[in-house]
C-alpha cells in the first residue's frame, strides 16, 4: 500500500513551491490515474515517490507498506518495490541494453538479500519478456534507448517493469507520443502485470489511456492537491467538460 | 639589457653531467636538447605539460638491466613478446613470427632530422634526448604481402629508479599487416623515454596500441612516429591510468593518397597524475582520412592534456579529418586543457573537432537509480560506456577487451 500524507514540496532551491498537501492512498491491487492540467504537479509528484534529488520536501511523508520512502535514496526506493516508468527515458550510449537490464536486477536482488540470478534464467527472462511487448532481440544489443522511437522506448519500460516486479508501477504519461497501435500494445503490457499485491499509479493528460488501463480510482490534481477522487466515470467527465471546474474553484 | 639565462634545473644539471665528456652519448642530438633545455611552459607544444617544472630528476641509465617484475597485464594476449629491460634489447628472436625479421642495430636514431623524418624538424628535445641516450635501435621488418597473426608486443620495463631510453623502428612493406603493442611498466622514480616509428608502406594495414601502467610515481615519455603510404590503414590507440605523469606525443603523416588514420585514447587518472596527449596528423597529400577520439576520466586533483592538431596542406584536397576530445571531472580538484587546432590550407576539405569537459549527467544518473544502481554501480557503468566509445577504436579484440577490464577494475576501485 503507498500512503502519502500532506505532502509539500518546492523545487530544490525553494523558489517554487509544486506540492502543496498532497494526500493519496493506493492500495494492493489497485490501479490509481492521476488527471489533471500542465502544471498541476502530476510529474513532481511521480519523482518525488522515486527520488529525484532535485526537490525539496517541506512537510509530510510517504509510506510503501509502512515504510518511509523519504528517507531512503533513489535506488533503495527502487529496490523496495518502487517502479517509475518515465515519460522521456534517457538514452545511454555505450551501454548494452542486456547488461543495463542484467545490472539493474542483480543491484535489486542484492540490495534485497536474494542471489544474483542466473544467466540461463535472466536471459529467459528477458526473453519471454521482449516477445510479449514485440520488442525485437536485436534492440537488445543496442545502447540503451539509443535509436529507439518514442514507442519502443516505452515498451522497454514496460519490459523493464515487468522484469523488476515492482509492488507500485508509475506511469509517467506513458501515452504520450504513442500511436494507437503502440498504446495498445503497451497498454496490454501493464495490464499483464496487474495482481493482487501490486498496485499502479497512471499519470494522464487524456482519458483515452483509460480505455486500455481500466483505473479503480480516478484523482483530480490542481495546484498541487489531489482536488477530487471518484470512480473511472470520472475520466469521462474530465474528457466531456475539461478541468476548468477544478482549476477555476481554487482560483476562486 | 643583457638576456636572463635560466638557471638550471638539478634534472637539466643532471642531464648535462651524464653527457659531458661519455663517448656513449651522441652529443649532436645532445646538442639539439640543450641548446634549449627541458621545455617548460612558455614553449607552446608544452605549454599544458611544463616538463622542466614537473621532472624533479633525471636519473642515469641503468649501468645493467634490472629484474623484470614477474606479474604482467597482458600475459593472456597471445603475442610474440620482445622485453625491453632499462631501454636494452639482449636479444631477438631467429624466427619470430612468418614474415617478421628483427634485429637490434647501431644505427644514429633520427631526432628530426634524417630524411623525410615524421618527428619535428625543429628538434623536439625528449625525442633529442632519446636520440642522445639510446643504446640501440631495434628494427622489425614486415614482409611484403605478409598478414602477421599474432601482434608483436614490446614489453618496455623501467625497472627502477633509472632512466630508460627505447628506440624501436617498424617497417611494414606494401600489403602487409601487423599489430604492434607497447607497454610501459615504469618503476617508481623511474624515467622512461621511449621512441617508436612505424613505416607503412602501400596497402598496408596496422594497429598500433601504447599502453601506460607505470608505477604512480613514475615518468613515462612516449613519442609515436607514424608515415603512412597510399591506401593504407593506420590505427593507434593509447591507454593510460600510470604514472604520476604521462606524455604521448604522435606524429603522423600521411604520404599516399587514399589513407586512414584513426587515433584513440583513453586516460584514467586520480591523485595528482598527469597525462598528455599531443597529436599532429600531418595531411600532406589529397583524399585521406583522419579520425581522433579521446577520453579523458579526472578523478582528485589529476589533470589532463589533448593537443590535437591536423594540418591539411595546399594540394591536400578532399581531406576528410575529425577530431573529439571529451573530458569527465569527477572532482572539483580535476583539470583538463583541451586544444584542438585545425592548420588548413585547401580549400576543398571537410574538417571540424570539438571538445568537451563537464561532469556525469544527473539526470542519467537518476534513471540509473531508480532502477535500483546503487550510486558507485551507476557511475561506473556510465563511466566505462564513455570511456568505451575511444576503446572501441581498438580492432584487436583481445586488447580492447583487457583495456575495458582495465577500465573496469579502476572505477571499481575508486567504489
Amino acid at each position: 500500500m503507498l500512503e502519502i500524507r500532506n505532502l509539500h514540496v518546492a523545487i530544490e532551491d525553494g523558489s517554487k513551491k509544486i506540492l502543496n498537501g498532497l494526500d493519496l492512498t493506493i492500495h494492493n491491487g489497485e490501479v490509481a490515474a492521476i488527471m489533471g492540467p500542465n502544471g498541476s504537479g502530476k510529474s513532481t509528484l511521480s519523482y518525488v515517490i522515486a527520488g529525484k534529488p532535485d526537490y525539496e520536501i517541506l512537510d509530510g511523508e510517504i509510506l510503501l507498506d509502512g515504510e518511509n520512502l523519504l528517507e531512503m535514496e533513489a535506488d533503495a526506493r527502487a529496490a523496495a518495490g518502487v517502479f517509475l516508468a518515465f515519460q522521456y527515458p534517457l538514452e545511454i550510449p555505450g551501454v548494452a541494453t542486456m547488461t543495463f537490464l542484467k545490472a539493474a536486477m542483480n543491484a535489486q536482488s542484492r540490495a534485497r538479500g536474494e542471489g544474483e540470478l542466473k544467466t540461463p534464467d535472466f536471459m529467459r527472462r528477458v526473453k519471454l519478456g521482449a516477445e510479449k511487448l514485440g520488442i525485437p532481440q536485436e534492440m537488445l544489443r543496442r545502447g540503451l534507448n539509443v535509436g529507439f522511437s518514442g514507442g519502443e522506448k516505452k515498451r522497454m519500460e514496460i519490459l523493464q517493469m515487468a522484469l523488476l516486479e515492482p509492488s507500485i508501477g508509475i506511469l509517467d504519461e506513458t501515452d504520450s507520443g504513442l500511436d494507437i497501435d503502440a498504446l495498445k500494445i503497451v497498454s496490454e503490457g501493464v495490464n499483464a502485470l496487474r495482481s493482487a499485491d501490486r498496485s499502479f499509479l497512471v499519470i494522464t493528460h487524456y482519458q483515452r489511456l483509460l480505455n486500455y488501463i481500466v483505473p479503480d480510482t480516478v484523482h483530480v490534481m490542481s495546484k498541487g492537491r489531489i482536488v477530487k477522487t471518484g470512480g473511472k466515470e470520472l475520466a469521462l467527465e474530465l474528457e466531456a467538460n475539461g478541468y476548468a471546474d477544478y482549476v477555476s474553484d481554487v482560483a476562486a | 639589457m643583457a638576456s636572463v639565462t635560466p638557471l638550471k634545473t638539478a634534472a637539466e644539471l643532471s642531464l648535462l653531467a651524464q653527457a659531458e665528456g661519455s663517448k656513449s652519448v651522441r652529443q649532436n642530438s645532445f646538442a639539439r636538447y640543450a641548446a634549449k633545455g627541458l621545455p617548460h611552459r612558455r614553449v607552446e607544444a608544452y605549454h599544458y605539460t611544463d616538463i622542466r617544472a614537473l621532472l624533479k630528476d633525471a636519473p642515469a641509465s641503468a649501468q645493467k638491466a634490472g629484474v623484470a617484475p614477474t606479474h604482467f597485464a597482458f600475459n593472456e594476449i597471445d603475442a610474440c613478446v620482445i622485453t625491453l629491460i632499462d631501454g636494452q634489447v639482449t636479444a631477438v628472436p631467429t624466427n619470430p613470427l612468418a614474415g617478421v625479421s628483427m634485429n637490434i642495430s647501431d644505427e644514429v636514431p633520427d631526432d628530426g632530422l634524417a630524411a623525410r623524418s615524421v618527428f619535428p624538424s625543429d628538434g623536439d628535445p625528449i625525442i633529442a634526448l632519446n636520440a642522445a641516450f639510446v643504446h640501440r635501435t631495434l628494427r622489425v621488418m614486415i614482409d611484403a604481402g605478409c598478414a602477421i597473426e599474432k601482434p608483436v608486443l614490446l614489453r618496455c620495463i623501467t625497472t627502477g629508479a633509472v632512466s630508460a631510453y627505447s628506440r624501436v623502428v617498424v617497417e611494414v612493406a606494401n600489403g602487409a599487416s601487423m599489430t604492434l603493442i607497447e607497454c610501459h611498466e615504469c618503476a617508481s622514480g623511474g624515467l622512461t623515454n621511449s621512441v617508436v616509428e612505424i613505416v607503412a608502406g602501400d596497402d598496408v594495414s596496422v594497429e598500433h596500441i601504447r599502453v601506460n601502467l607505470g608505477d604512480e610515481s613514475a615518468t613515462v615519455l612516449t613519442s609515436f612516429g607514424g608515415r603512412i603510404g597510399v591506401r593504407s590503414a593506420l590505427t593507434s590507440g593509447n591507454f593510460v591510468t600510470g604514472g604520476a605523469l604521462s606524455r604521448h606525443q604522435v606524429f603522423l603523416r600521411f604520404e599516399g593518397e587514399g589513407a586512414t588514420a584513426t587515433i584513440s585514447g583513453a586516460a584514467l587518472l586520480k591523485d595528482r597524475q598527469q597525462a598528455d596527449t599531443t597529436l599532429v596528423v600531418d595531411h600532406s597529400v589529397p583524399e585521406c582520412v583522419s579520425r581522433e577520439h579521446f577520453a579523458h576520466v579526472l578523478d582528485g586533483e589529476a589533470t589532463g592534456v589533448f593537443q590535437g592538431k591536423i594540418i591539411v596542406r595546399p594540394h591536400a584536397q578532399k581531406t576528410d579529418g575529425k577530431m573529439m576530445s571529451r573530458a569527465v571531472l569527477l572532482a572539483d580538484g580535476a583539470t583538463m586543457n583541451n586544444k584542438p587546432e585545425l592548420e588548413i590550407f585547401a580549400d576543398d576539405v571537410q574538417c571540424g573537432h570539438g571538445a568537451t569537459v563537464g561532469a556525469l549527467d544527473d539526470d542519467l544518473l537518476f534513471y540509473l537509480r531508480a532502477r535500483g544502481l546503487p550510486k558507485p554501480e551507476a557511475e561506473a557503468l556510465m563511466l566505462q560506456a564513455f570511456v568505451g566509445e575511444a576503446l572501441e577504436m581498438i580492432t584487436h579484440e583481445g586488447m580492447r577487451e583487457q583495456l575495458e577490464w582495465l577500465s573496469e577494475t579502476w572505477l571499481k576501485a575508486r567504489g
